[in-house]
C-alpha cells in the first residue's frame, strides 16, 4: 500500500533576532538599512532532516523533551508555517489540532461557537449540522446552548471545545498536547473516541507527554531529539529509551569494605534478560540482584528489601531469613518484583541485613532510583492529572441489590 | 471520500492563487464574516441600527457645519443628500479598510494555530463592511425619497460598480496594510491617520471643483475611492466627471490590488511566525 503521508527530508530553520520589543519596529528596520548593516540574526535550526513515513491507518505517536522540535514537526504537517528544506507529499486531508476551541469567542453562543470552530476545523456546514446533536450530547451542555460563552465555567468551555474536535473525520489527523487539560472523567471519554477513531482506520499522529496515554493510542512512535529523528520504532521501545535519556541512575556498589560481619557488596536492578536497567514500564518484569558478603554464619539474620516512593515511604517490603541461601562468602540473591503491581512514577530501594529488633548489620536508604513508566494501563488518563496511589490493587466489583 | 487528494507541503513555489483551494474552504468566507457580524453587534441594545445611525449622524454634523455654515456647494443637491451619498461609499472604504488592516493581528491566535487560505480574513472583514454598507443603503433609499431626490436609471449599473470599485481599493489597501502590520505594528498607528488624511483628500464632503488649482485636482484624482465616489454621485447630480480623472483613479485601485494582493500572498506564509 502507497503510505499516505511521506515527510522528507523536512527543515525548519529560524532566524532569532535579536531584539528588544519581540517584534520588529520599523524604525529599527529603518536605521539598520540606513547604516547599511545587517541585522543581527542567528539561524537556528528547529528541525533537521526529519524523514519518516506513515501508513494509512497508522497511529504515531511523537515524543520528545520540550523544545526538541515536536510542535515544529507539526506546524509544518498542518500547512501553518512552511518548512525551509524537504517536502511533505500527503494523500489524505489532513486536520489539525493543535489546540482545542481556536477561535473560541465570549461573545459568541454555545451554538455559534460549535459552528465556528467546526468550520475552521475544516468541517463542512452540512456534517456540523448533522453531528449537532452528537456534539452538543458529547458535551453536556445542551441547557447552556444559547448562552453566551463568557459565561460558562472554563470545564465548560473545555468540553464543548472538546466536543466538536471529537467530530472530526479527516483521513488524517494531528493531535498536539490537548488531552493533558480537562477533567479526567471527560478526558477518557475522548480518549476513546480517539481510540474509536484509529480503529476506523484513519491515521493518527500524536505529541504528548503523557507517555501512557501514547502507548495507548500508538503501536509506532518516534523519539525527537534537537530537532532530529533520534528513534523510531515499537512504542514501548521508544518510550524506553526515552525514559533512560532522562534519568541517569546507577545500582549500588560498596566502594570500600565494611567493618561488620554481613553486609551488601552491591545491588543491581535489571530486567528479564539481566540488563541493568533503571526505567521499566508499569507491566514489565523487574529483577533485583543482590550480592552480600558474610564471612561468619550468624542465625536469625534477615534480608529485606523494600520499595520506596518518591516520598521516601515503603509501599512495601520482602524478606527473607540469610540461613536459606547461606554459604561463607559471597551470596549472590535474586528477587523478582511483581509485575503490573507498581503504579508509574520514581521510586527507590530500601535494604538492609538485620536480626529483627536486635542488630542491623548493613541499612541502605533509598538507592536504585528507578521510574515506572505507563505502558498503556486503565489509569493511563490519570497521567501528570492525578495521583491514583502507588500501587495497582486488582478488585473485584460486582452489583446485589 | 472517494476521491483522492494528494499534494505536497513544500518550502516555496506555492502558487500565487490557488483558486481551487479558495473554492474548497469557500465556507470560511461565510463563517469570519458571519462571526464578526454577530460580534459587532452583540449586547447592545441597538443593534444593527448602530449600521444606520453612524452615517446619519455623520451626515447631520457635516450638513450643519459645511453645508449650512460654510455654505459649500454640493453639484446641485441638497447638502445632506450629496454628503450622505459620498459617506456611504466612503464608510464602506474606511470601515473595510481599518478593520481588514487590524484583521490579521486580531486572529493571530487563529492563524498560528490552524491552516486555512489567510485571505479569506481580511476579505470577511471587508464583507463586514459590506454589510454594514447594505444596511445604510437602505436608509440612502429613504433620504432619497424624503428630499423627492431624481435619479437617473444609470444607477442600476453604476451604484453597483461604484461599490465594486470601491471594494477593489480597499482589499488591495487592505491587505496590503494587513500583511504589513502583521510584520511591523507601526502600521497599527498609521492606518487611522491615513483613513483621515484619504477622507479629506477624497470629494465626500466638497466637490472637486471647488479646488482652484489643478495640480491639486491632479493629486486627488489618484484617490482609488475618487472614481467609486464620482460614479456613485453621477446618477444623482447629471454632472459627467471627467474621462481621465476617472480613469487615473481605476488605475491606481487596480495597481493597488495587485501590489496588496501579491506582497499579502508574498508574505502569507511566515504570519505564524511573526504574528
Amino acid at each position: 500500500m502507497k503510505s499516505i503521508l511521506e515527510i522528507q527530508n523536512i527543515g525548519k530553520k529560524y532566524r532569532i533576532q535579536h531584539l528588544a520589543g519581540g517584534y520588529l519596529s520599523l524604525r529599527e528596520r529603518m536605521v539598520s538599512a540606513l547604516k547599511f548593516q545587517r541585522n543581527e540574526a542567528e539561524d537556528f535550526w528547529a528541525l533537521k532532516n526529519v524523514s519518516f513515513e506513515v501508513q494509512p491507518g497508522e497511529s504515531i505517536g511523537i515524543i520528545g523533551r520540550n523544545g526538541a522540535g515536536k510542535s515544529t514537526l507539526l506546524k509544518i504537517l498542518s500547512k501553518i508555517t512552511p518548512p525551509t528544506t524537504g517536502r511533505i507529499i500527503s494523500r489524505g486531508r489532513i486536520a489539525s489540532l493543535l489546540e482545542v476551541g481556536t477561535g473560541f469567542h465570549p461573545e459568541l453562543t454555545g451554538r455559534e461557537n460549535i459552528f465556528f470552530n467546526g468550520s475552521l476545523l475544516g468541517m463542512k456546514r452540512r456534517a456540523i449540522e448533522a453531528k449537532f446533536d452528537e456534539i452538543v450530547d458529547f458535551s453536556g451542555v445542551e441547557k447552556f446552548l444559547d448562552t453566551p460563552l463568557k459565561h460558562y465555567s472554563s470545564g465548560m468551555q473545555l468540553r464543548l471545545a472538546f466536543a466538536v474536535a471529537a467530530f472530526l473525520e479527516p483521513e488524517i489527523l494531528i493531535i498536539d498536547e490537548v488531552l493533558a487539560v480537562g477533567d479526567t472523567e471527560f478526558q477518557k471519554k475522548c480518549l476513546g473516541k480517539m481510540e474509536n477513531v484509529s480503529k476506523s482506520g484513519r491515521t493518527i499522529l500524536f505529541v504528548s507527554h503523557q507517555l501512557g496515554v501514547v502507548s495507548q493510542l500508538c503501536r509506532r512512535a518516534i523519539l525527537v531529539k534537537e530537532g532530529e529523528i533520534a528513534d523510531m520504532g515499537d512504542t514501548l521501545d521508544i518510550i524506553n529509551k526515552y525514559n533512560a535519556s532522562f534519568h541517569q541512575s546507577t545500582g549500588f556498589v560498596r566502594g570500600h569494605q565494611k567493618r561488620t560481619d554481613i553486609f551488601f557488596q552491591s545491588i543491581q536492578l535489571a530486567d528479564r534478560s539481566g540488563t541493568s536497567r533503571y526505567n521499566f514500564l508499569h507491566h514489565e518484569e523487574m529483577i533485583l540482584d543482590l550480592s552480600v558478603f558474610s564471612e561468619k554464619y550468624h542465625s536469625m539474620v534477615f534480608v529485606s528489601v523494600a520499595i520506596q516512593n518518591s516520598l521516601g515511604r515503603k509501599v512495601f517490603t520482602t524478606e527473607r531469613p540469610l540461613e536459606q541461601f547461606y554459604r561463607p562468602g559471597e551470596i549472590k540473591l535474586r528477587v523478582e518484583l511483581p509485575m503490573q503491581f507498581l503504579a508509574p512514577g520514581s521510586y527507590s530501594v530500601y535494604a538492609a541485613i538485620h536480626v529483627p529488633r536486635t542488630n542491623t548489620f548493613d541499612e541502605l536508604d533509598r538507592i536504585c532510583d528507578f521510574t515506572i513508566s505507563d505502558g498503556g494501563s486503565e489509569f493511563a488518563k490519570y497521567e501528570g492529572a492525578w495521583f491514583y496511589g502507588d500501587v495497582f490493587a486488582d478488585c473485584k466489583w460486582e452489583s446485589h441489590y | 471520500m472517494t476521491e483522492s487528494v494528494e499534494y505536497s507541503i513544500e518550502s516555496s513555489g506555492r502558487k500565487l492563487f490557488d483558486w481551487k483551494e479558495l473554492w474548497r474552504y469557500r465556507e470560511l468566507f461565510y463563517f469570519f464574516t458571519w462571526r464578526d457580524i454577530k460580534i459587532k453587534y452583540k449586547q447592545t441594545f441597538l443593534g444593527f441600527l448602530w449600521a444606520i445611525l453612524q452615517p446619519l449622524m455623520m451626515m447631520t454634523i457635516f450638513t450643519l457645519f459645511f453645508g449650512k455654515a460654510l455654505n459649500i456647494p454640493s453639484q446641485n443637491l441638497p447638502y445632506p443628500v450629496y454628503v450622505f451619498s459620498g459617506l456611504l461609499i466612503w464608510n464602506l472604504f474606511s470601515s473595510g479598510l481599518t478593520s481588514a488592516s487590524n484583521s490579521m493581528v486580531n486572529n493571530a491566535l487563529i492563524i498560528k494555530k490552524i491552516y486555512f487560505p489567510r485571505l479569506i480574513i481580511p476579505v470577511s472583514s471587508i464583507l463586514v463592511a459590506l454589510f454594514d454598507f447594505l444596511m445604510a443603503f437602505i436608509l440612502f433609499i429613504g433620504i432619497l425619497i424624503i428630499y423627492q431626490q431624481p435619479v437617473s436609471w444609470l444607477a442600476v449599473i453604476l451604484w453597483p460598480l461604484a461599490m465594486l470599485i470601491g471594494i477593489i481599493a480597499t482589499l488591495g489597501l487592505g491587505s496590503w496594510l494587513a500583511a504589513l502590520n502583521v510584520k511591523y505594528r507601526d502600521f497599527r498607528y498609521v492606518i487611522p491617520f491615513l483613513v483621515q488624511v484619504l477622507f479629506f483628500l477624497t470629494p465626500v464632503i466638497y466637490p472637486l471643483s471647488m479646488l482652484k488649482y489643478p495640480i491639486l485636482q491632479y493629486m486627488l484624482v489618484c484617490s482609488p475611492m475618487y472614481a467609486a465616489v464620482e460614479l456613485f454621485r453621477y446618477p444623482l447630480t447629471g454632472i459627467t466627471p471627467d474621462f481621465y480623472f476617472v480613469g487615473a483613479s481605476l488605475l491606481s485601485g487596480l495597481i493597488l490590488l495587485l501590489v496588496g494582493i501579491f506582497y499579502f500572498k508574498r508574505t502569507e506564509d511566515f504570519f505564524a511566525d511573526f504574528a
